[in-house]
């Protein structure tokens, strides 16, 4: 008998889903050779950390990684880590690698996140202007957060906000620049917006909406000394965040011929059009049965449950991807957690108001509970991840009512 | 220097080895320990790290907080001694102590 190699899953990409995956992998004693390759220096790793007690110094880079590397290791697993993947050569099925190898798959498991947007405007390659998407950003950022400077964010979402309250606490003087008229507006409905914005301003972080940028002001030595506005005007600062979104990481997949559309284009399984080929996470475009049309999500929650059916589908197992999205933030003594997507809600009912000790926005469409954003108030995100799970209508009335137990909303109780 | 033992619904055992000051979420994560995922990374945000602390071990790691008793109060498998893993911050008095998992994490 012929002996065959072993068969190789490989996964582009070294993020939380791809992490996420080899511990999958790992828990199911997956028997193919497996070989992760990813550009940045570290094992996987949790990023919401770099924008919050990473950026402050709170905890050291050892605990932001998914797990020791050893781990992996010590189950067969091969990392490749610092190595970009170049090129993928479907018809030889092989992948070329910045370090000159070559690497035959069967399998092949994209991975590759998102890079970030930037700002095309005057003056954007300035010394000074800060982007935040991996570990050495964040600890760029955060050597220049010293107390007493002039920290300038523009773009008010989740990694603005969260930087804003990191640097208000060092004691750096905080404005944040929002070309909406208000905060998180493609995340969140008005109600948060509202909060967040009286927080941040109690705070004393200097929020201006409605504010476009136009261009960076020189000072000494090519370093950033202003944000210049539509207006005309110009806010000084030592140090500018520009933190405007994501874009969706497809440059492999497109040039080797894959269907790409604001996303990776896979379906329920997280397949690809070619076989042999799965995404998962940031990068991907899925079908997800909760929604019934293609969906992009930008989420830990995402990466990790595509993460999940990617390696039940490498298993041979049929586990569609069903799970209601779901997002946290943590902003001062705020923590922001969020499940279902409110975009398409016709009413919005608000459970307690922003001066008890948690509040909650119940998103509803034609009577059915969509969406829930809760602030301080764990209940109210698990009560809804199960009405929304379970897409159940509820009378307004009764999510308004204090009187109303929150539990008691739910019939059936919460399972896996 | 420390150990901590995972039971699983289905009774199969883990050790995971522990330092002070890593928490129990954290420890069985390390050790790919399955029944607790600890998605967030540990900011009390998911709810997927529920343990139950055997009675003799619960004076050690303490009662839940407050938003930790909200999560915990959601899901049927409750019991009187449930923790979220990445609450409890382990010390070395907790050498030898045995938690079980849920079926299933919220």
């Amino acid at each position: 008998m012929v002996s065959k190699r072993k068969e190789r899953t490989v996964i582009v990409g070294g993020g939380h889903a791809a992490g996420a995956l080899l511990t999958a992998l790992l828990q199911k004693k997956y028997q193919h050779e497996v070989v992760l390759v990813g550009n940045e220096p570290h094992p996987p790793y949790h990023r919401p950390p770099l924008s919050k007690n990473y950026l402050t110094g709170d905890v050291d880079q050892e605990s932001l990684y998914l797990k020791p590397r050893s781990v992996y290791e010590n189950a067969g697993h091969q990392l490749r880590l610092g190595v970009r993947v170049e090129q993928i050569d479907r018809d030889s099925s092989t992948i070329s690698l910045s370090d000159q190898s070559r690497l035959q798959y069967d399998r092949l498991v994209l991975a590759t996140g998102s890079h970030l947007r930037h700002l095309n405007a005057p003056g954007a390659d300035l010394n000074g202007i800060h982007y935040l998407h991996d570990i050495a950003d964040s600890e760029v950022l955060r050597e220049q957060l010293v107390a007493g400077k002039r920290l300038v964010v523009v773009g008010g979402g989740y990694i603005g906000l969260e930087v804003a309250a990191s640097a208000n606490k060092k004691g750096v003087n905080v404005t944040v620049l929002e070309a909406a008229e208000r905060l998180m507006q493609r995340v969140t409905g008005p109600e948060i917006s509202a909060f967040l914005y009286d927080k941040h301003r109690g705070a004393g972080v200097d929020v201006r909406l409605n504010t476009a940028v136009t261009g960076f002001e020189a000072g000494d030595q090519g370093h950033v000394a202003g944000v210049t506005l539509a207006d005309g005007s110009t806010v000084p600062a030592d140090i500018v965040l520009v933190s405007i979104g994501i874009i969706p990481e497809t440059a492999l997949a497109k040039d080797a011929g894959l269907p790409c559309d604001n996303g990776i284009i896979v379906d329920e399984f997280t397949r690809t059009e070619d076989p042999a080929i799965l995404a998962i996470g940031d990068c991907t475009r899925h079908r997800n049965l909760f929604f019934e049309k293609m969906q992009r999500l930008e989420s830990v929650a995402n990466a990790v449950d595509q993460a999940r059916t990617a390696a039940a589908t490498l298993m041979g197992e049929e586990k569609p991807y069903d799970s209601v999205p779901w997002f946290w933030s943590n902003q001062y003594d705020v923590r922001l957690q969020m499940v279902g997507l409110s975009q398409n809600h016709d009413q919005r009912v608000v459970r307690g108001t922003p001066e008890d000790k948690g509040f909650a926005v119940f998103y509803l469409r034609e009577g059915c509970v969509i969406a829930v954003d809760a602030v301080n108030l764990p209940l109210a995100f698990l009560v809804g991840k199960t009405l929304v799970q379970q897409r159940r209508t509820i009378n307004p009335e009764l999510i308004e009512d204090p009187d109303t137990e929150l539990k008691s909303l739910v019939n059936g109780r919460l399972q896996s | 220097m420390g150990k901590v033992t995972f039971i699983e619904h289905d009774q199969t055992e883990h050790v995971a080895e522990f330092k002070a000051g890593s928490s129990v979420m954290q420890i069985a994560v390390d050790s790919a320990i399955p029944g607790i995922d600890g998605d967030c990374g540990g900011e009390c945000a998911c709810g997927t790290c529920h343990v139950i602390v055997t009675n003799e071990w619960f004076s050690k790691t303490g009662t839940p907080g407050n938003e930790e008793e909200q999560m915990l109060s959601m899901t049927p498998e409750r019991a009187s001694t449930s923790r979220l893993g990445c609450q409890v911050v382990l010390t070395d008095e907790m050498d030898g102590m045995t938690v079980h998992l849920p079926e299933f994490q919220m």
